[in-house]
């Protein structure tokens, strides 16, 4: 560098222009690729693995909650054998028996589809009431927001498991698959609402919308075209956790005995079942719940997976 | 700080009668008799039908029922269970079991949750925190019912190291294994939260200006960056005491401790609606609480809570 | 003489050679600072001046090794008081931090710890540099530090907290904490580019009387090249990691002989208003061309002289005439009152943003509305978009009021009226392409079909001199500037007849911001536009403005041509707006 400083110190020092050469103020450089939000969110999760692994596990399981039988020639329920029961794995049963002499791999497969029916069901009520409620809390304000947050709060203040028990107790006659989905969501919906309601609050103050209604663009308009589309991540991600969330809840509600009933194949259920013999066949317990934590993983890596490709913070974090 | 308490003790009203309201309605608003739906498929004797109905105030109109029952839980009046027994005398006997479980699982969750979190999040990256972030996602996607039968499996059965159900005292050593089994799930929770929390305050400008002025990392790490942390730490906390309340339900039937929990575990197993209802009423009301004294806390460790407002 | 061993009892307290700092990237090492040489004398000031990006601040911040996460020192030395800093370790460094090298953040809202006291921040700074001991000795040293740093009372604000404070009351307790070891050097990066001007001189003011009676040198990190020529003797600029030109800062002020630094002269406003004053000052009959700057075509596009000169040429189009043109838009008696929730007990307060406020705007002149945060100008643009609506008073646009208007009438003001926001970065919705977001306004006001739209918005991003082909990209792809030229796009899609610009230009670098200026000057006279112009920034007024409301606390205390302000302030107010221009003090030799 002792080439280009030779009046360093109290006199007026000029770099070379070549080692610096003026570029046009504000020039345009564009990527080849085009580059928003979502599509740098899909260029960052493809090169993730946990990425790949949840979806692969994802679509496995809804591959298999359709076409179980593609997966076991055994019937799960038709061909229990006491004689059976308990019993060590054998050729054609790969997992072994239940207590009551059933394939335990035939009736995990059996039992995904009820698993996974509760998760999307749920999901999606909680995703319809939580936007519902958010986006009209936090985008209107005033009395609105007052009124459907207190109701919130009030949805809130209920562990959502424990009013599950509770209206799963009054509707005992009505177990099956939607009742127990409405139950779970019914008090689930406010966690989404409010990750909704405050990320409203935040993108409602942007410039943009501003501009918007100063072009005359209805509020509802507004609402939909610029304020939803821009609050929506976050809820993506508490989405795809709370599906994980809602088959846990069914498989505790199971658990308990307030679940679906008996006839029903379900993990949770199996669970259940199984826990009298945990001392003489532990396997009996072991593989459904590691069916069940699977899956659950699977959505909840998911979920972490889009998390951290939507938030440039998170991103830079790691 | 007085008027902040104040405030809090007043928004904390309508979301007590809301909650309560809410629960009743939900089993006494329904067509058909609620009593008949609560038993299920089994059929109560008529004498117990007979005194239920007296005692939920079945003949008067619906709102009426309410606001008596609301009385009855002011007086602290949760009703009768099943064997007759008040729950008021039933609570008196299993709280101080639970409360005791319940701290150890605290304890347990928050010195270990914010230690583990605070050092992964310094060491982001490493190994540690790789391992750490890693364990607690499988953590998080077990259920609690799983987690608590492995460890009766491996801890009780396998190893013999701990009782796979607690003797009738409920006395410490036998609370270990199902407080840690309580605190494993919202422990990994609170791992991530911490980590996520001590990332980001890292980066905050103030940190950067604390080692300008000359500090040394030993003081900054508690002093701003953990300090600092706590604030969303706590406030997460408070909501998932509502995980740590079934979490105890499920708990405490497995292990047999003689607690709350047990008790609204086999009300529930056993299909004793009535019962069932009185102890969630309980268990809410006790989140409430759990949540008001949190938000009080909030104001103790956020100043800027404290003065403005 | 850059030799310390040749010229003894002259060691330079701070010397850098050859610096070199780089940020660990997934692809490699991207350098920031290259081969930066810099020397500064005991009791000295220097500032360096740059861009954001220049590496200004990583310069400094190698200095006390306060880089962020990825940052690294890949070469050259730093030798602070004859020690070699860039091999210090972690314990070392401590020692060298807030004992001998004090620093002074930016943002003084973010550098407070919000959950500990002031005091309690003041007196850990006092106990890690040793500077005192024992409980009672390092409280009175901390109240001794706060009341040197110019804060009232002390020892009362000892226990309050950092939200309990003004942005400029945060500030002096930060250069307070930097000083108050009597550090060799400060570190003070960009210390008020966060407030407001009048506050921003009179911190600086006190900093210099400290920094001088300490002896303290002190490294001046700024945006602003009037700023760094007012308060330091030596001028360092940076471009893109390396030093562009360095030396005395009258001299580079007078005679910058780099393009770069000629750029940089050419677009600063506070020195653009400096000259167009001078050249007023002098003869009355001084064209303003006259003024041009060493007319090379560095400065071509961003000079704002270039920008004026668009103004006085269309005002003379517009004839010498005296007859005025119809007003645009006035105003009158307009009043907003905020209620706000007041304190503890919910008892309702109220907030008067802005106070019987009056004005006109003649058709194809610019109006600029000036006033420091808090002084509710931009409540009153907001009043006037109809975004806001007032407590009482009248808005007349052409003559028509505005308060009774709805449906189809108001969807037809809102053709004629159209703002451009400050935020460049929020100003855009980053999920919708630039081709949608200009299209809006026309498709919302069901203006011609699908071809015509598009030509349109081509036409458009003719008009704001943006290529075509950015019609179907996303903001993020673009730079502030350029999101401010998509924004002055959409704004002009309905062609309105007035445009109204809250703090448009605020967020932008200087260049960036003079050809901002420049574009709106030449739409200006291309369209017959009229510009209400909200800023803080008085300097920028005196390029782009015709006449000048000053706003203080709600209330227009002043308004005037801009001429008639500039050169005979009325107001007490005013003229201390004018003083706390950075580079007001400075003689020019235009």
């Amino acid at each position: 560098m002792s080439n280009n400083t030779p009046t360093r110190g109290p006199g007026h020092f000029v770099a070379p222009l070549e080692e610096t050469p003026l570029v046009a103020v504000d020039a345009i450089k564009l990527d080849e690729r085009k580059s928003n939000l979502w599509i740098d969110a899909w260029r960052d999760m493809r090169r993730r693995p946990m990425f790949w692994i949840s979806a692969v596990i994802i679509l496995l399981v809804i591959f298999v909650a359709f076409f179980p039988t593609l997966f076991t020639q055994v019937p799960p329920n038709d061909d229990c054998q006491l004689a059976n029961s308990n019993g060590a794995p054998t050729g054609e049963h790969i997992l072994g028996f239940t207590k009551q002499g059933c394939d335990i791999f035939s009736r995990i497969v059996h039992g995904t589809a009820t698993s996974l029916s509760v998760g999307i069901i749920v999901t999606i009520l909680t995703t319809v009431l939580g936007i519902l409620f958010g986006a009209f809390a936090g985008f209107y304000g005033g009395w609105l927001d007052s009124v459907l947050s207190r109701a919130g709060d009030i949805f809130f203040s209920i562990p959502y498991i424990l009013a599950a028990v509770v209206i799963m107790s009054v509707f005992s006659a009505y177990r099956n698959v939607f009742v127990i989905s409405l139950a779970i969501g019914i008090f689930a919906w406010p966690a989404t609402a409010r990750v909704l309601r405050a990320e409203i609050l935040r993108v409602k103050q942007s410039d943009y919308v501003m501009a918007a209604q100063a072009v005359g663009v209805s509020n509802f308009r507004i609402l939909l075209r610029h304020v939803l589309p821009n609050s929506i991540a976050p809820v993506i991600v508490v989405t795809t956790i709370s599906l994980g969330a809602a088959i846990v809840a069914e498989a505790t509600l199971s658990f308990l005995g307030v679940g679906l009933p008996n006839s029903t194949m379900s993990w949770g259920n199996d669970i259940s079942a199984a826990q009298v013999d945990l001392r003489t066949a532990p396997q009996t317990l072991i593989y459904p719940s590691l069916a069940l934590s699977i899956t659950v993983l699977a959505f909840i890596m998911m979920g972490e997976v889009i998390r951290d490709a939507l938030d440039p913070k998170a991103r830079a974090q790691r | 700080m007085a008027g902040y308490i104040l405030r809090r003790l007043l928004q904390a009203i309508p979301v007590l009668l809301g909650t309560t309201f809410l629960i009743y309605f939900m089993v006494f608003a329904m067509p058909g008799d609620p009593l008949l739906a609560l038993f299920g498929d089994k059929t109560p004797n008529p004498a117990l039908l007979e005194r239920l109905r007296e005692e939920y105030h079945l003949d008067q109109p619906f709102i009426v029922q309410y606001f008596l029952y609301l009385g009855g839980i002011f007086r602290g009046d949760f009703g009768t269970s099943f064997s007759g027994e008040p729950v008021s005398e039933i609570l008196a006997r299993t709280f101080p079991v639970t409360i005791r479980l319940a701290i150890m699982a605290l304890i347990i969750e928050f010195v270990g949750g914010v230690i583990v979190g605070l050092v992964s999040g310094l060491r982001k990256g490493k190994l540690f925190d790789a391992s750490a972030l890693v364990i607690s996602l499988i953590f998080i996607s077990l259920p609690i019912f799983v987690i608590a039968f492995v460890a009766q499996f491996i801890f009780g059965i396998q190893l013999g190291w701990a009782r796979t159900t607690v003797s009738t005292g409920a006395p410490i050593q036998d609370l270990i294994l199902p407080a840690f089994v309580l605190a494993s799930i919202t422990f990994a929770q609170l791992v991530r939260l911490t980590r996520a929390s001590v990332i980001e305050t890292e980066g905050l400008d103030f940190v950067r200006t604390a080692y300008g002025k000359g500090l040394s990392r030993r003081r900054i790490i508690p002093v701003h960056i953990l300090r600092n942390s706590l604030i969303p730490v706590v406030t997460y906390a408070a909501t998932d005491f509502g995980v740590l309340l079934v979490g105890a339900t499920v708990t405490e039937g497995i292990f047999n401790v003689p607690g709350v929990g047990r008790t609204l575990y086999q009300a529930i197993i056993r299909g004793e609606g009535p019962t069932v209802v009185s102890f969630v009423t309980v268990m809410v009301l006790i989140y409430l609480v759990v949540n008001l004294v949190v938000d009080l806390l909030y104001g103790l460790l956020d100043p800027r809570i404290r003065y403005v407002k | 003489m850059s030799d310390p061993t040749t010229t003894p009892g002259a060691r330079p307290l701070l010397e850098i050679k050859n610096l070199e700092v780089g940020f660990q990237s997934s692809d490699g090492i991207i350098p920031a600072v290259r081969g930066v040489d810099l020397t500064l004398m005991a009791g000295q000031t220097l500032a360096i001046v740059g861009e954001s990006g220049s590496g200004k601040s990583t310069t400094a911040s190698a200095i006390i090794n306060l880089l962020p996460g990825a940052g690294r020192i890949t070469g050259g030395s730093i030798l602070f008081d004859g020690k070699e800093l860039t091999n210090y370790s972690t314990k070392q460094m401590e020692d060298i931090r807030g004992r001998e090298i004090g620093y002074v953040p930016q943002d003084p809202m973010s550098n407070l710890n919000p959950v500990w006291s002031v005091g309690f921040q003041v007196e850990e700074t006092i106990r890690a540099n040793g500077i005192a001991t024992g409980r009672k000795a390092v409280r009175e040293h901390a109240i001794q530090v706060l009341r040197e740093a110019g804060l009232q009372d002390a020892d009362k604000r000892l226990k309050q907290f950092p939200h309990q404070f003004s942005g400029g009351m945060r500030q002096r307790v930060l250069i307070g904490i930097g000083l108050s070891s009597r550090p060799k050097l400060l570190i003070a990066d960009e210390p008020t580019s966060a407030l407001d001007v009048t506050v921003q001189r009179r911190i600086l003011d006190h900093l210099e009387t400290l920094t001088r009676d300490i002896g303290t040198a002190v490294l001046f990190i700024t945006h602003d090249l009037g700023l760094a020529a007012e308060r330091a003797e030596q001028l360092v600029v940076m471009y893109k990691g390396r030093i562009v030109e360095a030396g005395p800062s009258r001299e580079i002020l007078e005679n910058p002989l780099h393009p770069y630094t000629q750029r940089l002269v050419a677009a600063a406003p506070s020195l653009a208003s400096r000259r167009i004053l001078s050249a007023t000052q002098e003869s009355a009959t001084h064209s303003l061309s006259d003024l041009d700057y060493a007319p090379t075509t560095v400065t071509e596009g961003i000079d704002l002289i270039a920008a004026a000169e668009e103004r006085v040429e269309r005002e003379r189009a517009g004839g010498a005439a005296p007859t005025r043109r119809p007003d645009a838009i006035v105003v009158n008696d307009l009043t907003k009152v905020y209620k706000i929730r007041g304190q503890g007990k919910g008892s309702a307060g109220e907030i008067t943003a802005a106070d019987h406020v009056s004005f006109a705007v003649e058709k194809g002149t610019t109006t600029a509305i000036v006033g420091e945060s808090g002084s509710g100008k931009s409540t009153v643009a907001k009043m006037i978009l109809k975004l806001e609506q007032p407590t009482s008073g009248q808005i007349l646009i052409d003559g028509v009021d505005v308060a009774p208007l709805k449906g189809r009438s108001l969807l037809d003001l809102r053709r004629r009226l159209q703002p451009v926001f400050q935020d460049p970065y929020g100003s855009l919705n980053p999920l919708r392409n630039i081709g949608n977001t200009i299209a809006e306004p026309l498709l919302v006001h069901k203006a011609g079909d699908h071809a015509s739209r598009r030509a349109r918005v081509l036409e458009l991003l003719d008009q704001v001199a943006l290529p075509q082909s950015l019609i179907t990209r996303y903001p993020n792809e673009l730079s502030g500037g350029q999101r401010q030229r998509v924004a002055i796009a959409r704004a002009l899609a309905l062609k309105p007849d007035i445009v109204v610009l809250d703090e448009a230009v605020s967020a932008l670098d200087v260049l960036v911001q003079a050809q901002i200026l420049k574009l709106l000057a030449e739409l200006q006279s291309e369209l017959e536009l009229t510009y209400l112009f909200i800023t803080h920034d008085l300097a920028v007024v005196r390029v782009i403005a015709d006449n000048v409301c000053v706003m203080q606390k709600g209330r227009i205390v002043e308004a005037a041509s801009t001429d008639e302000v500039f050169d005979h302030p009325q107001e007490q107010y005013t003229k201390e707006l004018l003083n706390a221009i950075p580079g007001a003090g400075i003689a020019l030799g235009v």
